[in-house]
């Protein structure tokens, strides 16, 4: 396995705007300082509460914000210092699917100038050639030929995000951006979608950088999982080694709070207290500690590093 | 064995729209008692908050119609009261709590002019009684300093605050049946977790029945008793949490409980329930699952099934489970 995407030490920070003047005010440190891979072929998850710097990473990988600090590399080349035309081809292997296929798709154009747009804009190529790409690309999502003369509002939820993929991957993309891809979705949809995106990979050696809040679908889907905590990374790993034994009590936390339907397995009852502080001034040390049923005096005062421990990296002074 | 808090019988709501009548909640009947959890489960468009509507008698007007049924609550028939009676009935003995609570509170007064208005309303307080009620609601859905948050306004509060000061509303009388629509949905995983420990907590206290509207089946093994699944506006299956998800005899329940995934169950694939939600507007004759069902038979198309029971308080409405 090859890494096609090397993300080290990105900071992103958003100044705060008050005033008439517009002074800066403060800070937020929506990410800061995080690393991670993905894999050729791979899903990671990203998984963490609102507000923990998810959303900011996604579009840093996309390109649609500059870091603060950091660097992005894609299949070795520094995305930062890419010209335009690497810029183009870079954007050009890295596709998204939002969450709400009811705002993602233009209610005024069909399915299949939809799914098209990408090739307008990006691949100078043939009428009849574009269209047969069109049909090809419906077929491998499940669509038939007819959706094409179609208009979102005539399809299902799950229907139209099956356009919505489609449209991703009109390019050919290393990497697709999943953002919450089923959970606009009714219940009984969700796996047809989630089944239709694992064997997408399967056949294509597409990448997923897959965030989600629900934790049993994310470990479901992903090869590795990295759990956020205001804008850090406190675990990253193997998939089922994070989910099923985490280790950070954050993560431990989180997966005690995805409610499972089995009634035999015993769990354990994590109820952590009060609320995740202000990204604009995170505690000092350990950014957990001030909810941590674990805490020690050091975690007020030093940051954890993110140390080996089996199968994955965490950052927490229970296992320096 | 004591009367049910609520008991509703054969509800029946339609919505006029252009493309036709839809059977929002067509002949749901269940009933709850004192301190008891329903939980009501099924996909958008399946009848969940319109029948949660039909309760309070708050379905949108003129294009849905409650056509038919009972709501009993505490043995009288709410439907049949007058909308000044009504009025007295919201609130005071059945709470809502919904899905947003940004949109539930008014973001232009106080959290303390909103929480002190029911309390006024149910308890005739006025002055430093009135507040110091207040309080002590603000402080029973645990929110910290509670004197100073009166004076705070809605977007000041976080969202898991926000729907603690809706909590706060809805138990002010305190009420009978309090109805939860998705209370949780637009709150992180941690801040759900305590939110429904908060919801237990105050069930416990004030002995509330308390119908739980999610799609979430996890939150369902969690807290609910019994659960309700619906489908196109009627409930397929209903019957004790544990039995019903270890059991399930409906194959929509059964399909929806096997599609969902699991922490530590490594598959390749989900079982995944083929087809669509059905159009309401254009439901099939029979039974409205047959066209996704995979234990179709000729007998449901034509036939729509009656609720049979399958078990200990446990009912589905299946052709499958009736003996020919």
């Amino acid at each position: 396995m090859s890494a096609l995407l090397e993300v080290e030490g990105l900071i992103k920070h958003f100044p705060v705007r008050r005033g008439l003047l517009g002074r800066s005010t403060g800070m937020v440190r929506a990410v800061d300082s995080i690393s991670f891979t993905i894999e050729a072929g791979t899903t990671f998850g990203l998984v963490g509460e609102s507000g923990c710097g998810k959303t900011t990473t996604s579009k840093l990988v996309l390109g649609l914000e500059r870091p603060t600090a950091g660097a992005i590399r894609f299949q070795g080349e520094d995305v930062l210092t890419f010209d335009r035309a690497g810029l183009r081809r870079y954007r050009k292997s890295i596709q998204a699917v939002f969450q709400d296929p009811y705002a993602s798709l233009d209610p005024r154009m069909r399915v299949g100038a939809i799914v098209a747009e990408p090739l307008v804009i990006n691949e100078p190529m043939e009428r009849a050639a574009r269209g047969r790409r069109v049909l090809e690309l419906l077929d491998l999502v499940g669509l038939p030929a007819r959706a094409a003369e179609l208009f979102p509002h005539e399809f299902s939820g799950g229907q139209r995000q099956r356009v919505a993929i489609a449209r991703a991957l009109a390019l050919s993309p290393r990497l697709v951006v999943l953002d919450e891809p089923v959970s606009a979705l009714d219940v009984s949809i969700r796996a047809q979608i989630l089944n239709l995106l694992r064997d997408l990979q399967e056949r294509l050696g597409v990448s997923y950088l897959f965030i989600a809040h629900d934790l049993a679908a994310v470990a479901h889907m992903s090869h590795t999982i990295a759990v956020m905590y205001l804008g850090q990374i406190v675990e990253w790993g193997d998939a089922a080694a994070v989910a099923l034994e985490p280790r950070h009590p954050y993560t431990q936390a989180l997966f005690a709070a995805a409610l499972p339907i089995d009634f035999d397995t015993p769990r354990e009852e994590i109820v952590l207290s009060g609320e995740v502080p202000s990204p604009l001034s995170p505690p000092a040390g350990c950014r957990f500690h001030t909810r941590c049923p674990h805490v020690m005096p050091r975690c007020a005062t030093e940051p954890p590093a993110l140390r080996p421990a089996p199968d994955r990296l965490v950052a927490c002074h229970l296992y320096d | 064995m004591t009367p049910p808090v609520v008991d509703v019988r054969d509800l029946r709501t339609h919505i006029v729209t252009r493309w036709g009548t839809v059977r929002a909640v067509d002949g749901v009947s269940f009933a709850i008692g004192e301190g008891e959890t329903l939980g009501l489960v099924g996909e958008s468009g399946s009848g969940k908050s319109m029948t949660c509507l039909s309760l309070v008698r708050l379905v949108p007007r003129p294009a849905a119609r409650i056509l038919g049924g009972q709501v009993l609550l505490d043995g009288l028939d709410i439907l049949t009261r007058s909308e000044d009676e009504m009025r007295e009935i919201r609130g005071r003995r059945i709470g809502m709590i919904l899905q947003d609570p940004m949109s539930s509170l008014n973001p232009v007064f106080s959290i303390g002019m909103q929480v002190r208005e029911p309390v006024a309303l149910y308890h005739r307080l006025r002055g430093a009684a009135l507040t110091d009620r207040a309080v002590a609601l603000l402080a029973a859905v645990r929110i910290p300093s509670p004197a100073q948050r009166l004076r705070a306004f809605p977007h000041q509060l976080s969202g898991g605050m926000r729907q603690r000061v809706v909590g706060a509303m809805a138990i002010a009388a305190p009420p009978r049946l309090l109805i939860a629509d998705e209370p949780t949905t637009s709150l992180d995983l941690t801040i759900q977790a305590q939110y429904l420990g908060l919801l237990k907590e105050l069930q416990q206290r004030h002995r509330f029945a308390l119908i739980f509207v999610t799609h979430n089946l996890g939150i369902v093994a969690k807290i609910c008793d019994r659960v309700a699944v619906m489908y196109a506006g009627r409930i397929v299956e209903m019957g004790p949490v544990r039995r019903l998800f270890t059991r399930p005899a409906h194959p929509y329940s059964r399909a929806l409980l096997e599609s969902i995934p699991r922490l530590g169950v490594r598959a390749d694939r989900l079982a995944a329930i083929e087809g669509q939600p059905p159009d309401l507007a254009r439901l099939p004759g029979g039974c409205a699952f047959a066209p996704r069902c995979p234990h179709v038979m000729e007998r449901c198309r034509v036939e729509a099934p009656p609720e049979r029971p399958v078990g200990d308080g446990h009912v589905a409405r299946c052709w499958l489970e009736t003996p020919a």
